[in-house]
């Protein structure tokens, strides 16, 4: 007989214990079988709709954004596959394991991955995360061979902005970059979703919806970690339209040249129809480092450089325009009957009204000047004087028949107006009446003129075409190809000068006169092959009194050195291109800026093939 | 030697409710896994019934004996298994941040799997001695105590709460099956009360997140609180009548996490709707039951209570996967035991129940 043979007590008590067991297990499996009744017949309605959209999702296709191309159909921008890592976490049993390993394989930010992971792992489990975008042929070699050995890893291909030439033209062209919350909720992005790539500037910007595309759309069943079973309806994304721009590649390229290490922008135009031919602005920056987000040092070079390589200088750089606005005061004066090009003036280098001198850039003077040597000599003193006589109010009224003081159109958003003083607008602006010494300063374009590099292009053309204001435009045609467009270039005139011919001529003679004649100040744009007009101009940082406490130009720091201007148009009798060009702190405009119109106009008349050959392979 | 009333004996009922449940489950996990057929899934199915087929020769290997013979084996059989449960942590091999698997050769095993059968013996040796009718004293039980606390311990350092969890379910059913004085009761249950917040400390974090979205599953409903809610989206969508076999979308597509395992349950519920899930609980309902009738039809304080220490094992095993599949309790990772896929557990599983059969078949011992 065992020791653990049940007593008749013992038994009883067991029984007893049995039967509250058996009430206790009937009545968990109650609740138990109640829950299934709950989920599956009281609430399963609302369970199977969610099964339902659980497994079908709506899944984007994004659509092939249009190319960007040269007057002459070459490429300037396309798009070229992207490979891009994602990671799965859910699949990834050593997540540390795995981001020590791609950071070998794949160069991959071990601080920034983990960033990543935790950011978008809460909100979107069982999706592959993205974690480089855009990996080197190398690397892609390299995660490939290891992918047995790194599972969760994903590989995508998806189509990238690629901006061929790098920094080329990179500020008409512009860059893409995530749309934000503004931009969302603006309305004016309806077919684009958080995340999405939108043009930020420039070309890209202004031409987005037509770039873009018509996004596409599948319906696929997919799993949980995101695979696609099968796609149940698909709607084809429509490509965005191919933009064809007026930029000439080649005079772009020795335009971006000409300024390589400086800071400036030079605007080259056709003048017969406001076609911008070239459009550069130093120092740029490589739209490439854009697309896929930017990643932080880069950002930092590029706004921490301090010279703004962001700017577009031929749209909202503002300048004072120094003596090419002595080209507005001579028409002027001749159209008001004030000046009579005949009549002769002494400058001794020094004007005085009241007991103040001001200074002709020539310290001891021209001597006697008439309007034709005035302008091909650019004397100061004679202007003063045709300034005074015509007063601050209708110099205005002239300037702004060029249309300067307000925006091209070329760009609402990103140009400035520049700005042309009056008497009603010193008082409202710093309310203090209007002084006699600023009329003078304003007529050789210094004190509170200020004008952009597209204005003056604008304003050159309008003298050399008959008196017609272009808007300057950079599109020849927006659509698939030449012969199927749906936008295409018109000239758009925004005002008409309203000068006589005769006067006209004789401005634009002595333009000619600048270039071409013995002491005129841009003779270093002089070329035999073609007839050049232009004019120099000097937008004064620090005032010229300062300017004399230095013995030598050599001497006066960089930043405090005068802003080279020239404008110029070839050839004069029939005229094809116009440019203006801004050399930041470059000096005097005959010396820094000229012989790049020189350059400009060679090149883009075909008139000499190694100075263009010579940019174009750089 | 043979007794022919052991062939007289033969509990068919029990044996036949292990097969349909072994059947049920093959048939599941084939479903449960049709989606993943290409990459490796036919697999599972295919093993689980060579699982169960070995399972059904542990089954009979463990009536061969008399269980008499445990009586004496108990401790020993215990310390045993304290000894691998202590190897496992040193040797164990390590697989998603826990170390459960010790390996002999070509097989592996999980030791806290035969922590639960010991467990089950151990106390029924300790509790079949003569005590006084009106049950324990909480000084009556540090030794059960003790016995109980090594293990668990032990088998929350690999870690796995569940299995550490369900170990101490499990135990103090027993005890509360041989009755403890209702002052100790009180006392026990306020004493665990105040610790808990201790224990709540020494959890990882990941177990922690755990219960907190159990709470507040809407806390994270694509995070931690995902499986909780896939699978309740699984089970709900089944309706009354289900989706139909092989046709669950959510266990096609892979919404549902270890579909296989843990949340196997959820894959049947999909497919066969509220009338499939209540009938397979009627199922694990009646073994529980018949399990109670074994218990209650042994001639021996031994053999029943070890055979109750068996069902409220399994009746833990159930309840908790139950409950976690369909949100009632938090996810700790316990499959549902004679259904969910794995080798290990249905092995253990399958060995306690030739047990409750050799105690069954047994019952006449003393007639």
């Amino acid at each position: 007989m065992r020791t653990s043979e049940f007593d008749p007590l013992s038994l009883e008590i067991f029984d007893r214990q049995l039967k509250k067991v058996t009430l206790v297990v009937l009545a968990v499996f109650g609740v138990l079988v109640l829950r299934f009744w709950f989920l599956q017949v009281v609430n399963g309605s609302v369970y199977r709709t969610k099964s339902e959209s659980n497994r079908i999702h709506l899944q984007d296709i994004s659509p092939f954004r249009g190319m960007i191309l040269d007057r002459n159909g070459a490429t300037l921008v396309d798009n070229r596959p992207s490979y891009d890592l994602y990671v799965v976490p859910e699949e990834v049993q050593d997540l540390e394991e795995l981001l020590e390993r791609l950071s070998r394989l794949a160069g991959l930010g071990a601080e920034e991955a983990e960033r990543k992971l935790d950011e978008a792992s809460l909100r979107y489990p069982f999706r592959p995360i993205c974690l480089k975008r855009d990996l080197s042929r190398d690397e892609l070699a390299k995660v490939e061979t290891h992918r047995f050995n790194l599972p969760g890893v994903i590989i995508k291909v998806a189509p990238q902005r690629h901006y061929i030439n790098g920094t080329f033209a990179s500020h008409l062209i512009g860059y893409l970059g995530e749309i934000n919350e503004n931009q969302l909720n603006s309305g004016k992005y309806t077919d684009s979703k958080p995340g999405d790539l939108i043009g930020k500037s420039g070309v890209e910007w202004k031409w987005q919806r037509d770039l873009n595309g018509v996004r596409g759309g599948a319906q696929v069943e997919v799993d949980a970690t995101g695979r696609k079973i099968r796609v149940m309806a698909r709607k084809t994304p429509v490509p965005g339209e191919n933009v064809c721009l007026t930029i000439d590649k080649d005079l772009q390229a020795v335009a971006e040249k000409a300024l390589a290490g400086k800071s400036g922008a030079i605007v080259a135009m056709d003048p017969n129809n406001g076609e911008i031919l070239a459009l550069a602005s130093s120092p740029s920056f490589d739209p490439n480092l854009f697309v896929g987000g930017i990643d932080r040092a880069s950002w930092e070079g590029i706004v921490l450089s301090g010279d703004f390589p962001l700017q577009d200088r031929a749209l909202s750089g503002q300048y004072p325009p120094g003596s090419v606005f002595k080209i507005v005061v001579a028409l002027a004066g001749l159209e008001e009957g004030i000046i009579d090009p005949e009549e002769e003036l002494v400058c001794t280098g020094i004007y005085y009204l009241g007991r103040r001198g001001y200074r002709c850039w020539k310290k001891y003077g021209h001597g006697t000047v008439s309007l034709h040597r005035a302008l091909v000599e650019s004397c100061d003193v004679y202007f003063y004087n045709m300034g005074r006589r015509l007063g601050i109010d209708k110099i205005a009224e002239y300037a702004m028949r060029f249309g300067l003081g307000k925006r091209t159109g070329f760009d609402p958003v990103h140009e400035k107006a520049g700005l042309i003083p009056t008497r009603d607008w010193k008082l409202k602006r710093w309310g203090v009446p209007w002084q006699g010494g600023e009329t003078l300063s304003t007529a050789i374009g210094q004190s509170f003129v200020l004008v952009t590099p597209i204005q003056m292009a604008a304003f050159v053309s309008a003298v050399f075409n008959g008196g017609i204001v272009y808007r300057p435009q950079v599109t020849r045609w927006v659509g698939k190809s030449e012969t199927e467009k749906i936008h295409e270039f018109a000239p758009v005139v925004t005002g008409k000068i309203g000068i006589k011919q005769e006067h006209l001529e004789f401005v634009k003679n002595a333009l000619i006169g600048v270039v071409n004649e013995p002491h005129g100040t841009g003779g270093r744009a002089r070329m035999k092959e073609v007839t050049v007009a232009g004019k120099t101009g000097t937008s004064q940082v620090i005032s010229l009194k300062k300017e004399e406490e230095f013995e030598s130009e050599k001497d006066i720091p960089v930043r405090f050195r005068d802003h080279a201007w020239f404008v110029a148009v070839a050839p004069a009798e029939n005229p094809r291109i116009a440019v203006a060009i801004v050399v930041e702190h470059g000096g005097h405009g005959g010396s820094a800026a000229a012989p790049i119109a020189g350059q400009l106009i060679k090149a883009y008349l075909g008139l000499d093939r190694s100075v263009l050959a010579e940019a174009v392979t750089d | 030697m043979f007794d022919r009333r052991l062939v007289q004996n033969f509990d068919w009922i029990l044996l036949l409710l292990l097969l349909l449940l072994a059947g049920i489950s093959i048939l599941n996990l084939y479903s449960a896994t049709y989606a993943i057929r290409d990459v490796g899934g036919s697999q599972v199915f295919v093993k689980q019934i060579y699982w169960f087929l070995i399972g059904f020769a542990v089954f009979f290997v463990m009536t061969t004996f008399n269980y008499f013979a445990l009586e004496r084996l108990a401790y020993p059989a215990y310390i045993f298994t304290i000894a691998l449960l202590i190897l496992v942590l040193f040797v164990g091999k390590v697989t998603s941040g826990s170390q459960r698997w010790l390996s002999l050769g070509p097989v592996s095993f999980q030791p806290s799997e035969l922590a639960k059968i010991a467990m089950v013996i151990v106390l029924a040796r300790f509790f079949s001695e003569k005590r006084g009718y009106r049950g324990y004293r909480l000084r009556d039980l540090w030794q059960p105590f003790i016995l109980i606390a090594a293990p668990s311990v032990l088998i929350l350092r690999e870690p796995d709460l569940g299995t550490a969890l369900l170990l101490v379910a499990g135990s103090f059913s027993m005890i509360l099956f041989v009755k403890m004085y209702w002052k100790s009761l009180v006392i026990l249950v306020g004493s665990a009360v105040s610790v808990a917040p201790f224990i709540w400390f020494s959890l990882k974090e990941y177990q922690r997140m755990r219960i907190l979205t159990f709470i507040r599953p809407d806390m994270d409903p694509f995070g931690a609180g995902y499986h909780i809610n896939q699978s309740k989206i699984a089970i709900g969508s089944g309706l009354l009548w289900g989706k139909g076999y092989l046709r669950g979308t959510q266990t096609r597509l892979h919404f549902l996490p270890e579909q296989h395992t843990d949340f196997a349950l959820s894959v049947l519920a999909e497919e066969w709707g509220f009338v499939g899930s209540a009938f397979l609980l009627l199922l694990y309902l009646f073994l529980i039951l018949w399990g109670l009738n074994i218990a209650k039809a042994s001639k021996d304080k031994f053999g029943s209570i070890m055979a109750v220490g068996i069902v409220a094992f399994i009746f833990w095993q159930i309840v908790i996967n139950v409950g976690m599949v369909t949100g009632l309790l938090p996810v700790v990772g316990i499959p549902l035991l004679l259904f969910s896929y794995g080798g290990s557990s249905l092995i253990s599983t399958m060995a306690a129940m030739g047990l409750l059969m050799n105690i069954s078949m047994r019952r006449f011992m003393f007639q």
